[in-house]
């Protein structure tokens, strides 16, 4: 199989209450990562843009981003879902043989948007909807479940909150970089028992794009310095109600994991840092298990330990996570583009030394009912 | 490079107004189900499966999740992509490459739509910009209005050139079981029936629809395996241009003319007229019937009147248009795509029932988004 490359990486900042308009902000990122790549847009022969049209409040909320994205005269195609999934497409339309360059953009603005209200309508109209569910408190579910199965305690969730806000001190582009303590996290007002604000990642506006190219477009168009490898990449999809689920059970997520790991031939123990979907603090730990890092229901005492820490075994989330930035969509393509930063070298402060090998994580619906996973690697 | 991919399985709903009978996720069983039969096979040989509807019509988030009872995609990959009108060839398109990467050997792409449990003008008015252009351009009549007056003006078609393409499509639907609107219907009736925008009238129009459509792809080795006669995959294209409605050019179609002339370029169509059997054409209404055989290129710039009057589109003529009926009968709009291509695959399979062609070699499938999507897939008997 060709191999496919990570040329070009834009993103935003990330914070709340942006005055541009969708369009803007995917022309900001769009162009930042031609420019990274050193290319023009006449490279590119094809677009996957990555929106949500209720997010957007506009039905084919991707027209409104169409020409911005560089689109015109191109073959162009929308995933729903998150920035993840949208680069899957983006590769596989790379192996069909059909396209060199794809220009992978995803938008997101939370301040325009009502969660609660959004995250509601992800649930069965006839009877979870009308019981209030909604991200928020499907998670605090899960996060009972899994503090259930596995005796574990709202403080030791509330450690991931203090270390993924902490490192995003080192990221220029996070929105929420804090010094908190543990005590902070437990003393932020109740969200949905066991959730407490600062175990919730914040609304958040922002854009992130991602330039792929086949191995031997990217051969011509860029050094070697920039380009880091799609190795491999697996999703897949559990239950879709709630009460179908041990919400504590990663079976999908593991289903995933190990399609991705298979395909880069490479095992947990090869990845040098991870980019975890953690847009609650209990997730984090829920995934790394899922993702093989330690057995279910470990992920706690290894966090203890420090091994998850900046400078630990496996530094996760070192951009901050979702946790110090949650634009929804752009999430997972935000996770890829600071794996792919740090596989170059190129993440500044918050550079770890000597990566070769990252894992990116993103997830669809409710609870990380589908999950996609992504190796990448020098 | 990538594989060759060929089409060895279609289902459909029967589509209604008003599929009282089941719900959503049991119309998408209906036609995951029917699609395995049709190709013989069970859910544990789908490897991957796509799915496209439009969030705003049923108001469910995260429909490739909500769904899953349905697709059957219980630990199984899913992706989700919506692009309007255009969901379902869009669907289609990523189904194929999902399997032409090499990623996945079998794939389901799957549409679906209940506009009975949707305000469907409503929610496709939001897809024009908020401040600028909701107001003049609400829902999906006034544009089309718009773009045949300017056709009618510029190369003298008429209101009774597009009747007679309501009433070929609307006949030939009486053909195809699946059909929601099926009607005898005279040029005469058409134009006898109630105005909607000038020059659109009501039987030119297609209704709304309650419906779901499956199609499964699979990679050459598996399809030849698998399938005795697979409708292969020749080319795919999409273009969209649009940012904002003045930004079109309304007296053509330039994204259809481009995506067309790329996707024939692709599959070595030099006269699409002469050289496809038959053609599943997502012709939203009567009126697009007339104006865009000039963007398939099936007749010079204004020559659409002659060859609509010619009957060279009907069932016995040179090329069959819409043999299954098409959009105007039958809209469930995330399927709609995907029906063309599925009714498209199912000519060249030699599937289609009473409204079979006779020995189709060649047959193209489309499909049109507000504002201005076109996606063309060519399907072949023969490898690409």
């Amino acid at each position: 199989m060709e191999r496919v490359a990570v040329i070009g990486v834009g993103q935003t900042k990330y914070e709340k209450g942006k005055r541009e308009t969708f369009a803007e902000l995917v022309f900001e990122v769009a162009s930042k990562a031609l420019k990274d790549a050193g290319i023009t847009v006449k490279e590119v022969d094809n677009v996957v843009s990555v929106s949500s049209d209720f997010w957007d409040g506009r039905t084919i909320s991707s027209m409104a981003i169409s020409d911005a994205s560089g689109a015109f005269g191109k073959d162009i195609s929308t995933v729903e879902g998150d920035g993840t999934f949208g680069a899957l497409y983006g590769m596989m339309r790379i192996l069909s043989g059909s396209f060199g360059v794809t220009m992978v953009v995803a938008h997101h603005k939370g301040t325009e948007s009502n969660m609660n209200g959004i995250t509601n309508t992800c649930f069965d109209p006839l009877v979870e909807r009308k019981l209030g569910l909604d991200a928020v408190s499907s998670a605090a579910l899960q996060a009972r479940r899994y503090m259930t199965a596995y005796g574990l305690s709202e403080e030791q969730f509330a450690m991931v909150s203090v270390k993924n806000h902490g490192n995003a001190k080192r990221n220029p582009l996070a929105m929420l970089p804090m010094d908190i303590t543990v005590e902070d996290v437990m003393n932020s007002p109740m969200l949905a028992s066991p959730l407490k604000k600062l175990d919730c990642s914040p609304v958040t506006d922002g854009a992130c794009a991602l330039v792929l190219a086949a191995e031997r477009n990217a051969k011509k168009l860029t050094t070697n310095k920039k380009r880091v490898w799609l190795k491999g990449v697996g999703h897949c999809t559990d239950a879709y109600r709630l009460g179908d689920r041990d919400l504590a059970d990663t079976r999908a997520l593991k289903e995933a994991a190990s399609k991705a790991y298979e395909m880069a031939g490479v095992g947990p123990g090869d990845v040098d840092i991870a980019e975890v979907y953690d847009a609650f603090s209990y997730m984090e730990l829920m995934w790394l298990e899922g993702l093989g890092f330690c057995d279910d229901g470990m992920a706690a005492e290894y966090l203890e330990r420090g091994v998850f820490d900046f400078g630990g075994e496996l530094p996760v989330n070192p951009s901050g996570g979702r946790l110090s930035a949650n634009p929804v969509q752009v999430a997972g393509l935000a996770s890829m583009a600071e794996c792919v930063l740090q596989l170059r070298g190129a993440a500044g402060k918050r550079q770890v030394k000597g990566a070769e090998t990252a894992l990116a994580h993103g997830i669809n619906g409710m609870c990380g009912q589908s999950h996609c996973v992504w190796i990448l690697g020098k | 490079m990538g594989k060759r991919v060929g089409i060895i399985g279609v289902g459909q709903t029967h589509h209604a107004s008003h599929r009282l009978d089941a719900s959503g996720v049991e119309l998408i069983a209906e036609a995951v189900t029917r699609s395995l039969d049709d190709a013989e096979l069970t859910l544990d040989q789908v490897d991957a499966i796509v799915i496209g509807n439009m969030d705003h019509f049923e108001n469910i988030n995260y429909v490739d999740m909500w769904a899953t009872d349905g697709l059957g995609s219980f630990m199984k990959p899913v992706l989700k992509v919506t692009t309007g009108g255009t969901t379902g060839t869009t669907v289609a398109s990523s189904a194929y490459y999902h399997a032409a990467s090499g990623l996945f050997d079998v794939v389901m792409g799957v549409g679906w739509e209940k506009n009975s449990e949707s305000d469907t003008q409503a929610a496709i008015a939001t897809c024009a910009n908020p401040v600028l252009e909701r107001d003049p351009f609400a829902g999906a009549i006034g544009p089309l209005a718009t773009e045949y007056s300017m056709y009618m003006k510029a190369y003298g078609a008429t209101e009774g050139d597009a009747a007679i393409v309501a009433a070929r499509d609307r006949n030939n639907a009486l053909n195809n079981p699946y059909a929601h609107n099926r009607m005898k219907v005279t040029v005469k009736d058409v134009m006898d029936s109630p105005m909607l925008s000038y020059p659109v009238k009501f039987l030119d129009m297609c209704p709304r629809s309650d419906g779901a459509c499956a199609v499964i792809f699979a990679n050459e080795e598996k399809a030849r395996k698998l399938c005795p006669r697979p409708a292969w995959v020749h080319a795919s294209v999409v273009r969209h241009d649009y940012t904002h409605f003045g930004d079109l050019e309304w007296q053509w179609m330039p994204t259809l003319e481009r995506a067309t002339a790329a996707a024939y370029k692709l599959a070595g169509i030099a006269n699409p007229l002469r050289d496809f059997d038959v053609a599943e054409l997502y012709l939203p209404c009567s009126t697009t019937g007339v104006k865009w055989m000039d963007s398939f290129w099936f007749c010079d710039k204004g020559g659409a009147p002659k060859l609509i009057r010619s009957g060279a589109t009907h069932m016995d003529g040179q090329l069959p248009i819409n043999p299954s009926g098409g959009v105007i009968a039958t809209n469930p709009i995330g399927a709609t795509g995907l029906i063309r291509v599925g009714e498209a695959a199912w000519q060249i399979m030699g599937k289609a029932g009473a409204r079979q062609v006779p020995k189709v070699k060649k047959a193209l499938a489309t499909g049109f988004g507000g504002c201005s999507w076109s996606d063309v897939l060519i399907l072949g008997a023969d490898l690409p």
